[in-house]
């Protein structure tokens, strides 16, 4: 190519500008704070808020890791961080404990994140209260006056129709006691990652315009019931037909030889380090 | 004996006005008006000066043809729209020492979630026709803080039975409902919270004779039995004498007349109320 | 040696970049930049337009790069800008100043300085022109030698007059109130995101960056019932205006002082809708209201839609969509919507997997509550 873009694409102003946002965000737990999000040479709506946040704040010594739908495999997480690689030449990772930056589409990693890293979560649609209320008008002023009748009426309403909370993934929480915060569509069971995490949590809505974050150690709860409390996904007693593990979110995957459906972690990097552990291990009894 | 007691709400020279107002009828004393409208700067006075004591217990009818101000007074009463200026006291509510008017966005919301309740004439406006007819219930003990689900389903059926909603239909949306029909989902869920006071704006209008009775042996049967204050508004007198233990007159924004609605029946005062009280007969 | 990742994801990516090249170049012809600059002006103006960035040879490379797609032209533009430091802010365009190519009022016949009818396709045949099919450089060459003499013999009589605005006649005829001059710091929806209710800075920018199509089908909506308004087109003019931004050194903001930096094509649309307006004594009276379009290069339609949609937006009348600002400003954009469309391609393998899990468990809670009742008839019968 013959022009030279900037390192991490932007000019130096804009990721000021984006920074600037981002430390609002932190400084409100659960806000959502406007930011003029620039267009990317990647489609609104493929993570241009989490691409945003990852130039912003990627520096020459972060090693990166991006992952899609709990893959660094999928085609745009290989995407996302070639983009990030190209204009910024630093080193990435599929290792979750090596990354001091780690990207994602709608997982947190299974292996627990630590002080220092930030995770960055891409949002499509960053408004908790949306589908209760359309006007952004009027949903400010409902954060603005925390009446969140509306997020708990919608569960309610699940109940009543479904007999249980149905939200599937995105199930809204409650951010330090005053905001409540879309998680961006990680499924149930991350959740509680969320709570009192470790590292920083940012999240970037690019089409929607909005920057917001969990910052560490901040207090989050998943909205529920008194008698209905929220519940995360089940996969019961199934295990990893991979790695053997259990208790981490699984992808569900047909065999259509012997027809019958197997589970394999969906945390794919999580999923490879077990067997390495697991054949290391085996190799040093064997010795 | 009613008087000895403290009342439930006060509204003090209450003021709604829609325009700028201009010299000509800015001084409310010297006010030049075409019925509640300046033709100088084509500011409507909505309400003016409009004061009256609601006591525990009591029903207050306000009649009045359309335009006069009653409804308008009625969205002031519930923040749906802000007054201009006046004064309104809730017993319920720090004991009547503030004026709601001057709290916050964030008070006047508590005070609607918890010490009012309001049905409107449009069911559009005070329900969601989409969600389910308990949810709409629910709603309003959501935003009063319960979150217990057996709670607002056991008060919620107990509500909608004793506005005689089928049990099988209340989970049913307010949208596939009769007009009768939403207007009594609409009555259940101002009484949700156990309200001290409640508005009626014109809740009858609209429905079938037959219905319109149902409704308002409803409306009588609960204040009974809850105890609760009501501000009813209506064009229809027919609906006032039956309900109201008093009743004010409203005419271009001005209350006109006010007493016990017999009294004003019997022996209307002013023209407008002796026209109006004709055309019933 | 232990296990690691398979790198299906890498490797698909790269052979499919493959075959996109190869679609691009397959039949061994290549597009020449200067050519698609020189002969698609009416793809080029619409690009400019819509990425909100005014260079020609940009916007053919983008058209070359995205095969014609004028959707991804954009936003390659668009993520191109990205990357463009803000040196300047210009000073204010004046269109009174425009190097008039084209201009005409469908509200006067006769308006000061005439119509001018300029280029346009307005009166010509849509008839396929298969003659163009072999049209060559020497004919082109031709041809303009002929025109550039025919010009010859008319004149070149220097700098023609400024013309006369039409809304400047309505004015002086008292049936327009003279819109106040609105002297505030435009907002910079690029910089700072979009509020609401928004500034009219801001929807006119949101507006004049949308998408060609969508602006136009909004604002045919709008005068064909959603919305009621009958407006008429009362100038439009195209033509290149000067651009000039403040000595970056000095202090002031004096017109003496102010550095040209180029001109940019514009269409400019100022459309006229009758209005109501409340007289002293109750009367009413009618009057004209303006709705203004704007927007980089030659495209009379987005610049016309544009001017009716300004005006709707203005009237925030919440039974029509047309007058929602959320409904119209945040739905209109190329990048975004298209954006948003094509995310849908993305895996959404684990939000279904959590769907599922919903879906079971309320089929389980239907199933034993069915046994239950079940149960219940048994015991009844029994």
């Amino acid at each position: 190519m013959q022009i030279n873009y900037n390192f991490a694409f932007f000019d130096e102003g804009s990721k000021r500008e984006i920074r600037r946002a981002t430390l609002k965000a932190i400084a409100i737990p659960g806000y959502q704070v406007p930011f003029a999000s620039r267009e990317m040479p990647i489609a609104r709506g493929w993570g241009t808020g989490g691409l945003q946040l990852t130039l912003s704040l990627v520096g020459r010594d972060d090693i990166v890791k991006v992952i899609d739908q709990g893959s660094d495999e999928s085609v745009n997480a290989v995407s996302i961080k070639k983009l990030v690689q190209n204009t910024t030449d630093i080193r990435t990772t599929d290792e979750t404990a090596q990354a001091t930056l780690i990207q994602s589409r709608h997982r947190i990693p299974e292996i627990p994140l630590r002080a220092g890293q930030i995770l960055v979560l891409q949002v499509p649609m960053p408004e908790p209260l949306r589908m209760y209320e359309p006007r952004e008008a009027e949903t400010k002023k409902l954060h603005a006056e925390k009446e969140y009748s509306g997020a708990w009426l919608m569960l309610f309403e699940q109940i009543m129709n479904y007999g249980s909370m149905t939200t599937g993934a995105d199930h809204p929480v409650m951010v330090h006691d005053r905001y409540v915060m879309a998680p961006s569509p990680i499924p149930k069971f991350d959740n509680a990652k969320l709570n009192a995490s470790e590292a920083l949590i940012l999240l970037g809505a690019g089409r929607e315009k909005k920057i917001y974050a969990v910052p560490p150690y901040t207090k989050v709860v998943s909205l529920d019931f008194e008698d209905y409390p929220f519940e995360t996904e089940s996969f019961e007693d199934r295990s990893c037909r991979l790695c053997g593990s259990t208790g981490v979110f699984m992808d569900e995957l047909y065999d259509d030889v012997s027809g019958t459906a197997y589970f394999q972690c969906n945390d794919t990097s999580y999923c490879l380090e077990r067997m390495n552990e697991q054949s290391w291990r085996e190799g040093a009894e064997s010795r | 004996m009613i008087q000895s007691e403290q009342p439930m709400i006060s509204v003090q020279h209450l003021n709604k006005q829609f325009g700028p107002g201009c010299p000509q009828c800015m001084n409310p004393g010297s006010r030049k008006l075409y019925k509640n409208f300046c033709t100088v700067c084509h500011t409507v006075y909505s309400c003016q000066d409009v004061s009256f004591d609601l006591y525990p217990g009591e029903i207050i009818g306000v009649v009045g043809e359309s335009g006069s101000g009653k409804s308008t007074m009625m969205r002031c009463l519930y923040f749906d729209q802000e007054a201009t200026s006046g004064e309104v006291y809730l017993q319920a509510y720090k004991d009547g020492s503030r004026n709601l008017f001057a709290e916050s966005t964030q008070q006047k919301r508590y005070i609607r979630n918890h010490l009012m309740g309001k049905v409107y004439q449009n069911p559009m406006l005070g329900l969601r026709m989409d969600f389910t007819s308990i949810g709409n219930i629910a709603e309003k003990m959501i935003a009063a803080g319960s979150r217990r689900v057996s709670e607002m389903e056991t008060r919620g059926m107990e509500l909608l039975e004793k506005v005689h909603i089928p049990i099988h239909r209340i989970k049913e949306a307010p949208k596939h409902f009769s007009g009768g029909m939403q207007q009594r989902v609409q009555i259940a869920k101002a009484l949700s919270n156990r309200p001290p006071v409640l508005l009626l704006d014109e809740v009858t209008t609209g429905l079938d004779l037959s219905v319109q009775a149902s409704v308002l042996d409803l409306i009588k049967a609960l204040q009974r039995e809850l105890g609760i204050s009501i501000v009813l508004v209506s064009h229809d007198l027919g609906v006032v004498r039956m309900l109201a233990d008093r009743t004010l007159v409203m005419l271009d924004g001005r209350v006109v007349e006010e007493g016990l609605t017999d009294q004003i029946l019997e022996d209307p005062q002013e023209a407008y109320t002796q026209q109006l009280v004709h055309s019933l007969l | 040696m232990g296990y690691v990742a398979v790198k299906g994801g890498t490797l698909a990516i790269e052979e499919s970049l493959k075959r996109i090249k190869f679609e691009r170049i397959k039949q061994g012809k290549v597009l020449d930049v200067s050519r698609i600059e020189g002969g698609m002006r009416g793809l080029i103006d619409q690009i400019m337009s819509e990425s909100s960035l005014y260079d020609e040879t940009l916007a053919a490379l983008a058209i070359k790069q995205a095969e014609g797609s004028p959707e991804e032209a954009v936003f390659l533009l668009r993520a191109y800008r990205s990357t463009l430091p803000r040196k300047h802010y210009s000073r204010a365009v004046h269109t009174r100043e425009m190097r008039v190519e084209r201009r005409i009022s469908a509200s006067f016949k006769d308006i000061p300085g005439g119509q001018i009818l300029g280029a346009s396709v307005d009166y010509s045949h849509r008839l396929l022109d298969f003659d163009l099919m072999h049209e060559t450089d020497e004919d082109a060459a031709r041809w303009l030698k002929a025109f550039a003499d025919d010009l010859g013999s008319v004149n070149e009589a220097g700098r023609p007059p400024e013309l006369m605005k039409v809304m400047d006649y309505l004015i002086e005829q008292g049936l327009m109130i003279s819109p106040a001059d609105d002297n505030t710091e435009p907002d910079d929806v690029t910089r700072k995101s979009i509020t609401f209710p928004a500034s009219r800075s801001q929807k006119l920018q949101v507006l004049t960056r949308g998408q060609t199509g969508t602006v136009t089908s909004l604002a045919y909506a709008v005068i064909r019932g959603y919305g009621a308004l009958h407006p008429t087109v009362g100038e439009l003019r195209v033509g290149s205006v000067p651009v000039c931004i403040d000595d970056p050194l000095g202090s002031g903001s004096d017109d003496e002082d102010s550095y040209y930096i180029g001109e940019i094509k514009v269409t400019e649309a100022e459309m006229l809708m009758s209005a109501a307006v409340a007289k002293e004594q109750g009367g009413k009276e009618l009057s004209f209201e303006i709705g203004y379009g704007l927007c980089y290069g030659q495209n009379e339609t987005k610049a016309i839609a544009m001017g009716i949609l300004d005006h709707s937006l203005e009237q925030g009348d919440s039974r029509f969509p047309t007058q929602d600002q959320e409904f119209v400003l945040y739905h209109i954009d190329s990048v975004e919507s298209t954006g948003f469309m094509s995310h849908l391609k993305l895996p959404h393998y684990v939000t279904f997997q959590s769907k599922m899990n919903d879906v079971r468990k309320t089929k389980m809670g239907a199933a034993a509550s069915r046994a239950g009742e079940k149960e219940e008839v048994e015991e009844i019968c029994k």
